[in-house]
């Protein structure tokens, strides 16, 4: 198989505001459009557990009836907690109840793009193809 | 008012003299981890079949398989599983990946159909199971976003988890940072292949039900 060059590369950063009163449904199939329109996403926060299961579900659901989808590259970074003071701790748990966990960076791109996300508590790495 | 009274203890009675025939146990994790190696080491060793086939191309398990009443002793003390066995969990499904194992191009698609449903089909069950058996490969990095989302739902659920590190066979293995990578549970490394460490994997195992 030949080495694609990627041309161009479209980034798409979302406020958490922007999602925080969509519903699941809402939220995924926001990303999901992006992706699609092979958009690498970046959201200032992170979903629930429940919400990343349900972005594979439904990125699974696509890949099975768009043409030439195969898939996301998904992660999450998040601040390394350990190590720092239960005050810190316990202030980010309240900041994290309040407005959402807006220290978190949550990256989605299509698999046919970003080719790896290497994750390391500390830092993501893209790997583009 | 008396009705709701009389239908909350008689679930209450219900709940006290009935004793759970088996426990749920599934076998989750990323593709090519081990869970059916680990799942066919256990359903052999005591019910002398296997679960389910196992392949080096991923994707193999495609459905959820069970073996029911799988009875395990280990000193002394019995444990009765349902023991689930799920197809590997993943962001991405490319059929090329299977014609790298010389799989012909329309078998190759129609094998990635089918993972695909299979990974729908393993988040699906996630509320069906009394406990989980994360299954990675030790050799493999930890910190894979799937790693995470999957323990996060079972979090979530308030399901217990024990982590297996298999494939501590292989010279790439690095148990100790599976445990890096998840401090706040169980970890026990194995080679489900060469059967490595199973007496430790059994004891887990009873703490792990004794959570439910």
């Amino acid at each position: 198989m030949k080495n694609k060059k990627v041309k161009g590369l479209s980034l798409q950063v979302i406020p958490f505001a922007e999602i925080e009163k969509l519903s699941i449904s809402e939220r995924v199939k926001k990303i999901l459009g992006l992706v699609l329109n092979n958009k690498i996403v970046i959201i200032h926060g992170r979903l629930r557990a429940e919400e990343e299961a349900r972005l594979i579900e439904d990125t699974m659901a696509l890949v099975d009836h768009v043409k030439n989808f195969r898939g996301i590259e998904l992660a999450v970074i998040e601040p390394e907690l350990s190590g720092r003071g239960v005050i810190t701790k316990l202030k980010h748990g309240l900041a994290k109840r309040l407005v959402g966990d807006s220290e978190a960076l949550t990256v989605v791109g299509p698999s046919s793009i970003v080719k790896e996300i290497k994750r390391d508590p500390r830092k993501i790495e893209l790997l583009l193809g | 008012m008396l009705k709701i009274l009389k239908s909350f203890s008689k679930r209450m009675l219900r709940g006290l003299f009935r004793k759970r025939e088996s426990i749920k146990i599934g076998f989750y994790g990323p593709p090519n981890a081990g869970k059916t190696s680990l799942a066919n080491r256990i359903c052999k060793d005591w019910t002398g079949e296997d679960i389910g086939l196992v392949s080096k191309v991923p994707h193999e398990t495609r459905h959820v398989q069970f073996k029911e009443k799988v009875e395990i002793k280990h000193k002394g003390k019995t444990l009765v599983l349902k023991l689930i066995d799920t197809p590997g969990i993943a962001t991405k499904i490319d059929y090329e990946e299977f014609l790298k194992f010389g799989i012909k191009r329309n078998e190759a698609k129609r094998r990635a159909k089918e993972a695909t449903q299979g990974i729908i089909e393993s988040i699906q069950w996630l509320d069906d199971m009394d406990a989980v058996v994360i299954v990675l490969d030790a050799s493999e990095n930890p910190y894979s976003q799937v790693n995470i989302t999957i323990i996060g739902n079972l979090v979530a659920r308030k399901i217990p988890v024990l982590i297996v590190a298999n494939k501590i066979d292989l010279k790439k293995a690095e148990v100790d940072k599976v445990a890096s990578a998840f401090p706040d549970y169980e970890i026990v490394g194995i080679s489900a292949k060469e059967g490595t460490n199973l007496d430790e994997f059994y004891e887990a195992l009873f703490r792990l039900a004794k959570k439910i």
